[in-house]
């Protein structure tokens, strides 16, 4: 119990602290604590394959992303430049949706059958065996063999998209060269001008 | 002793919400990128709250599947902010209206 409590403070506070951060580096280490109370809460929940998972695709690879393009926006000569505040003006009607949010949250679950919700009712699973690696494998790799191969799928679309969106080969990439090429050309015959 | 899971149900709503309220009230793209990454955190949370609950590893599966759209989503995001303001003064969302009418 007492674990729960901790977490939950943890979790709630590195989540404010990702919103609230005036910089994003700062929002990433809070959203690196926040991920990792989340992998604590998965090991108490007796997820332990999903914890792993928490900590290597998220904290590993989505946050790294993060930072790399964090570097890649600031490698100007100029730090990184966030534009002006307009938090505190939208910051009142946020939280009201915010809690708007949260009452129907709040609402379903509690208008819900509660017994379902608990799991009374309907125990099905092998309530040793639950929440182990082998249990979880042997469930991806048998009953959930189709969603499991066509994440696959996704991750190869994901992969080509990020190419043709951010690489020099894809369309928006040869639309880029050409009109770097241009302004190239452009500046070339102002200074020629000047010369003469 | 264990947990009653209305406890986990309530901290995963709460999650969400302050995750709403970041994607609403910042303007910064990439901060905005990670209030998403709260709201999917958020929904895993809920998914393997009931996965205890029912004793029954579906919910599992599907928090590993969300973990993977997730992991494409911020891909995909993070270059397109990245390409959208490589050429842009400030990195501000609402910097980004090239297509308003």
């Amino acid at each position: 119990m007492i674990t729960f409590w901790i977490l939950a403070i943890l979790l709630i506070a590195s989540a404010v602290f990702v919103v609230t951060a005036k910089k994003p580096v700062y929002s990433v280490v809070g959203l690196l604590a926040n991920f990792l109370a989340l992998a604590a809460t998965y090991l108490e929940l007796q997820a332990e394959f999903l914890a792993v998972i928490q900590i290597v695709v998220y904290s590993g690879a989505i946050l790294i992303l993060f930072v790399f393009v964090i570097a890649l926006l600031s490698s100007g000569v100029k730090p990184f430049e966030v534009g002006p505040d307009r938090a505190p003006r939208i910051a009142v009607p946020a939280v009201l949706f915010g809690a708007l949010v949260l009452a129907g949250i709040a609402a379903t679950v509690v208008g819900a059958n509660t017994a379902a919700l608990r799991g009374a009712a309907g125990v099905t699973g092998d309530a040793n065996a639950f929440g182990s690696v082998a249990d979880f494998g042997a469930a991806l790799f048998t009953t959930n063999l189709l969603p499991f191969e066509v994440t696959a799928l996704l991750l190869m679309v994901a992969v080509v998209g990020v190419v043709l969106i951010a690489g020099d080969e894809g369309p928006a990439g040869i639309v880029r060269r050409r009109k770097r090429r241009s302004l190239e050309r452009e500046s070339i015959v102002k200074r020629e001008r000047a010369v003469r | 002793m264990i947990v009653a899971p209305e406890n986990y149900v309530a901290l995963s709503a709460v999650l969400f919400t302050i995750g709403v309220v970041g994607v609403i009230a910042r303007r910064n793209p990439l901060i905005m990128l990670m209030s998403i990454e709260l709201l999917f955190n958020a929904a895993n949370l809920a998914l393997v709250t009931y996965a205890r609950a029912w004793v029954n590893n579906v919910g599992h599966i599907f928090a590993f599947l969300v973990i993977t759209v997730a992991a494409a989503e911020a891909a995909i995001g993070l270059a397109i902010v990245a390409v959208t303001f490589r050429n842009l003064p400030h990195v501000d969302a609402d910097d980004a209206a090239v297509l308003k009418g």
